[in-house]
């Protein structure tokens, strides 16, 4: 949602600025204080926004917002003002009156940090009443950031007026935050807006009480017993969102790892490509999608449900190519299967990188995988919502499919017993084409889901490649549980690291962590035991 | 470690109440077995009796979940790994032959030699007129003299399984376990196998797993059956065959 | 090396390849230096400077195939052995620029004075010392190859497994050497070197002489190689790769010779990387990129694992072909061909050149009664073991 918010301000914007220009503009206050802004002066500057902001003229917006953005452009020669749109057209700010050009004298308007407050405050009022939801709860949270005495007006204003639930809860939260910081609330007021913060409970209520400066005794104690309960609270969220980022992380090696996991497990074969086999995925994706912007656009929300099955075919199919051609040779020397693999994915990358180029591709995100939503004080983005779903489906399908297919039957007693199975007449080696085929098809499914969160490039496969290999050497082989407790352990234990030791150094503690784990269990969390693991 | 039975403090080879179990499955159920210095002894048994897995347990291969596995009365096998255990003088012939196929008849007797087996031992080891003379002999008695510089995969399989046995020889140890020696071996290569065991157990204690009955009923030797992971009977060829549950489990019910 | 170990390790092959590498060692910089500029058989400076890189990377090619050749270890990681090499050396010259640097700092190296450092780390001390350098190129690759060695091979961790954490391990490498607080450079690594024992490391002498050293250092190690793998080490080493529970139950303690060669292996390989740096001029943490490894893994696949010559042959012949390439019309296309080798090179010719020039050889050589040397190798049938 807050992603958005740029794009909702200048849809507004233009359709103000549409009814603006519709309307006759009229000379007055306004006028005059439009032009303070040439002053170059932060006095007058101050004084303009708050006479244009409380003007109730439909310019009003536009100007403050082209202000925030630096999009306001004033002449100190002719005290004409411009506002510059996001598209580049410029309006005359006085008039609403188109221009062709802004001159080249003119300068944007300059702010310091007072005056950006006093921008944040003056639009946060002229948007507390939009008709937008959306626009009206952005508008109470700037006020609740920026805190200004002035927006106490509108704040109690908007909040007579207002029905929605959230919003309300909003606007109460920002008429706490400024009679938090307004010397001459009661006491009273004060202790209420100690209440007020405390149920918000947030990084930012936190910092409103621990910043508020001197405070009547009675509102110290109230805000002290607040702050430590917020903490505390705060304490438990940020386990909750470690544990969070820590399965999203895992589920995006699950993915990436799953079908590496069949192909090592079933045959012994390392396959260095799998991750080519991912990136071939992301192309596929990026492909349905330019197709579907040139000739079908309306189709582009369904992007991604027709490359799933694309990507899988593709990746699938030049997983049976490269298993009939290469690999099937290769069988019993699986580390010259690990050099083969690594040469095909050089190749492949090169051929990429020849036929895309070398730099990242644009792939969209479906309106339903954009955006956010609050849990309580994390947010969780729908995309990475929808991968970790989308990976625990693709997990069931394929131990359903493991587990009552005739195919799920071979390849399980291959992997078990790959001479016995020969020998009950599984036709092992086509077996062995169409598990490399299912890995690699599945690869492509997981390049479907991480062309969403990922940048898709040549070089996409090799960032995950040796985390796979991690996910299925400490699972262990042989068992896709191994694989889902790998990765979700290595996924959460990455995270929980990371505030502690860095990015960097988190993943190389993990990496040891795993050669250290390796040294214990050299076959893995889940391994197969007896005879024929060793045969 | 314990022992109040008198009769295995004097056993070559002395396992008691042994278990092991893969995921579930008990391939070693309670498995007590004696061998007496100087003896050979016969292990027979259907597939998936436990024959190899009691081998791997003796050789340190794999562990025992529970049970106890002595060694000329005093060693508890059950701690050591693999190397300890063939350094203390227990040598094993594999149920597939395996010997180093890329290296020379002669290099794998030379390996198989118990003479230093350390890195600084084996690298700076300089070849003696004491070592050149047992693989001499030991190529004698496998009959592979005038095979000695090729290489062990080019062997026939007959072959390779008495290169094996040379190298169980060069090895001197104190138990040979041999699995399946005879398994693809011709008729006459089989009665002369029979005879080169008769030999080595002249001098060792010898365990022998076989199918072959009449392989079995050559060497004339005590038999032990193994079924299910435990002993089913034990006794001569003859008590042994005719025991009415060998039969049931050999036959099927 | 006792005497009997230098006679046994000699065969007609041995002697062939040291004969041809100690030519060059000596007419190369011989005709660089003393020809005049310009003459057909001057060899110019650039390209002594090339081909010691060459010679570098043959040695880190000879420390893959000790391990990989005769004892089933394919390290994945060696380039991380060769960049610790090469960035003890770094150190040393970083220590040499003294004032001349940038910031003229007489103790910090450039790089810790734009990062505001007060003093050096501890654990650049004594870097200003070659014998000490020297002495840390041997034992940092070392050192580093004992304890892995020591957790994985006593773990029985084999085959692809190493493989995979060898990778993991140079993986780690390659993040920790991009941060700038681990204080070797960061991103840009270590370069600007002015002088070496007080030799200007650009001047033609230096890199002539650089260039002999290298050449020396792969005859040595060559040596050093063949010694370990004709003495009755290598047979066993031979032995654990081709069936190591074997080897196992002959009562070898299989782990302390992996733990030995691969130890061995990776102060080769830290030599090569210390002779690497003052020809190339820097050394960054790109040396320790997984690909990098693979690539030399790939240089022995070509010349033939198992033969020593022969990976020495294959990290030349590879890396003449990729200046060859990458420096013409044909570079975007180098990827492809690179790729197709490891594929090529994996299905066709398992043995590799010199392994397949061998068995065409070796029959032609019994029939017109040539002694039967290269039985004594033990390796006509290089097989790979899990």
């Amino acid at each position: 949602m807050l992603a958005n918010l740029p794009a909702r301000l200048c849809a507004l914007a233009l359709s103000l600025f549409l009814i603006a220009f519709a309307l006759p503009a009229f000379a007055g206050p306004f006028e005059d204080a439009v032009a303070k802004f040439a002053n170059d002066d932060f006095s007058d500057t101050d004084e303009a926004i708050g006479v244009v902001a409380s003007s109730g003229n439909k310019l009003a917006f536009p100007i403050i917002s082209a202000l925030q953005d630096g999009r306001l452009m004033a002449d100190p020669d002719s005290k004409k003002v411009y506002v510059v749109g996001a598209d580049g057209k410029s309006i005359d700010a006085a008039t609403g009156e188109p221009v062709a050009s802004v001159p080249d004298s003119a300068s944007a308007v300059r702010l310091n940090n007072r005056l950006r407050r006093s921008v944040d405050a003056a639009l946060g009022s002229l948007t507390l009443q939009s008709p937008d939801l959306a626009v009206r709860l952005q508008a109470a949270q700037s006020v609740f950031k920026s805190h200004e005495e002035t927006a106490l007006e509108a704040v109690d204003g908007a909040l007579a007026k207002e029905t929605n639930k959230s919003v309300k809860v909003a606007l109460g939260e920002a008429r706490a935050a400024i009679l938090l910081f307004k010397s001459d609330a009661t006491e009273v007021e004060k202790l209420e807006a100690v209440a007020t913060l405390k149920a918000r409970g947030d990084q930012e209520a936190l910092a409103l009480l621990t910043g508020m400066g001197d405070q009547p005794a009675s509102v110290t104690k109230a805000a002290a017993s607040a702050i430590g309960s917020i903490q505390s609270s705060l304490a438990v969220w940020s386990t909750v969102q470690n544990a969070w980022y820590g399965l999203s992380l895992g589920s995006v090696l699950l993915l990436a790892a799953i079908g590496l996991a069949i192909t090592f497990g079933v045959m012994g074969v390392i396959n260095m490509a799998h991750g080519e086999m991912v990136m071939l995925g992301a192309y596929t994706t990026f492909v349905v999608q330019e197709v579907i912007r040139t000739r079908y656009p309306a189709l582009f929300d369904y992007s991604l449900l027709i490359a799933v099955p694309l990507a899988f075919l593709v990746s699938g199919a030049i997983g049976v190519l490269i298993e009939r051609s290469i690999i099937r040779f290769l069988y019993g020397r699986p580390l010259e299967t690990l050099l083969a693999t690594w040469g095909l994915s050089l190749v492949l990358q090169q051929a990429v990188r020849t036929m895309f180029g070398p730099t990242n591709r644009e792939v969209g995100n479906p309106s339903w995988m954009s955006g956010a939503f609050e849990l309580g004080q994390i947010t969780i983005t729908y995309n990475r919502l929808w991968i970790l779903c989308f990976t625990l489906a693709v997990f069931a399908i394929l131990l359903a499919m493991l587990r009552y297919t005739a195919l799920g039957l071979e390849m399980r007693a291959v992997t078990q017993n790959r001479r016995m199975a020969a020998s009950m007449g599984i036709a092992t080696s086509r077996v062995d084409a169409l598990t490399f085929g299912l890995g690699s098809g599945i690869a492509g499914i997981a390049g479907v889901a991480l062309s969403q969160i990922d940048n898709v490039s040549p070089n996409l496969g090799q960032s995950y490649i040796i985390d796979s290999f991690m996910v299925v050497v400490f699972g262990g082989v042989g068992n896709l549980w191994g694989t889902l407790v790998g990765a979700f352990t290595l996924g959460i234990a990455n995270k929980f690291l990371e505030p502690v030791a860095g990015a960097v150094l988190g993943k190389i503690a993990i990496l040891v962590l795993i050669i250290l784990f390796i040294q214990k269990r050299p076959r893995g969390l889940f391994a197969l035991k007896g005879r024929a693991v060793e045969a | 470690m314990n022992v109040m039975d008198t009769r295995a403090t004097s056993a070559m080879l002395y396992l008691d109440g042994v278990h092991v179990s893969f995921d579930g499955f008990h391939a070693i159920n309670n498995l007590s077995l004696t061998l007496a210095p100087g003896e050979m002894r016969a292990i027979i048994g259907p597939n998936g009796a436990g024959k190899t897995t009691m081998m791997d347990i003796i050789t340190g291969k794999t562990k025992p979940d529970e049970g106890t596995v002595l060694f000329d009365g005093v060693t508890d096998l059950t701690r050591l790994d693999e190397t300890r255990i063939a350094e203390l003088g227990i040598g094993r012939k594999f149920q597939k032959p395996t010997v180093f196929e890329s290296q020379t008849v002669e290099d794998n007797l030379l390996l198989a030699l118990n003479v230093d087996h350390s890195v600084k031992g084996t690298l700076f080891w300089r070849g003696s007129k004491a070592e050149s003379e047992r693989i001499e002999k030991v190529l004698e008695t496998i009959r592979l003299t005038d095979a000695r510089g090729r290489l062990a995969g080019s062997l026939s399989h007959g072959q390779k399984q008495w290169l094996e046995i040379g190298m169980l020889l060069a090895q001197d140890p104190k138990l040979l376990l041999v699995d399946e020696p005879v398994a693809g071996m011709t008729d006459v290569e089989t009665h002369l196998t029979a005879e080169l065991l008769k030999e080595i157990n002249k001098n060792h204690t010898v365990m022998v797993v076989e199918h072959d009955m009449t392989f079995v009923r050559e060497l004339g030797v005590k038999v032990t059956c193994l079924h299910e992971g435990s002993v089913l009977a034990e006794g001569t060829i003859d008590q042994v065959s005719s025991n009415e549950r060998v039969i049931e489990v050999y036959l099927g019910r | 090396m006792t005497p009997h170990m230098l006679t046994r390790s000699l065969d007609r092959g041995a002697t062939m390849f040291l004969a041809i590498v100690a030519a060059c060692g000596i007419l190369i910089p011989l005709s660089n230096l003393l020809l005049p500029a310009g003459s057909f058989f001057q060899v110019p400076t650039y390209l002594v400077a090339l081909w010691g890189k060459y010679v570098c990377y043959a040695i880190l090619a000879l420390s893959i195939d000790l391990i990989w050749g005769y004892c089933g270890i394919l390290s994945l990681g060696h380039g991380a052995f060769f960049a610790l090499g090469g960035y003890a050396m770094g150190m040393y010259l970083m220590r040499q620029i003294g004032t001349r640097g940038v910031y003229g700092n007489p103790i910090l190296p450039d790089f810790m004075v734009f990062l505001n450092w007060q003093k050096l780390p501890w654990y650049w001390y004594g870097f200003d010392m070659f014998w000490f350098a020297a002495l840390m190129v041997l034992f940092v690759p070392g050192l580093l190859a004992f304890c892995f060695g020591w957790l994985a091979f006593r773990s029985r961790v084999t085959g692809v497994y190493l493989s995979i954490i060898t990778q993991a391990m140079t993986y780690a490498l390659l993040l920790g050497f991009f941060r700038n607080d681990f204080g070797f450079g960061g991103n840009n690594g270590l370069t600007d070197f002015k002088d070496i024992l007080g030799f200007n490391v650009q001047a033609e002498g230096t890199r002539a002489t650089l260039f002999a050293l290298s050449c020396l250092a792969l005859i040595v190690g060559f040596l050093i190689c063949r010694a370990i793998v004709t003495s009755k080490l290598g047979k066993v080493l031979i032995a654990i790769r081709d069936a190591e529970s074997r080897t196992r139950f002959l009562g070898y303690r299989v782990e302390s010779y992996k733990l030995f060669v691969f130890t061995v292996s990776a102060c080769m390989a830290g030599v090569a990387g210390a002779l690497y740096v003052p020809q190339v001029g820097i050394i960054n943490p790109s040396e320790f990129a997984p690909g990098n490894s693979i690539e030399a893994v790939i240089w022995v696949a070509v010349g033939g694992r198992g033969t020593l010559a022969g990976a020495a042959l294959g990290a030349v012949v590879v890396n003449y072909a990729k200046t060859f390439f990458t420096s013409g019309v044909l570079a975007p296309y180098w990827l492809f061909m690179l790729g197709a080798l490891f594929i090529l090179v994996t299905l066709l010719l398992p043995k590799g050149i010199v392994g397949t020039f061998n068995a065409w050889w070796e029959p032609f050589k019994a029939k017109n009664g040539v002694a039967n040397e290269a039985a004594e190798d033990g390796v006509s049938e290089p097989k790979m073991a899990e």
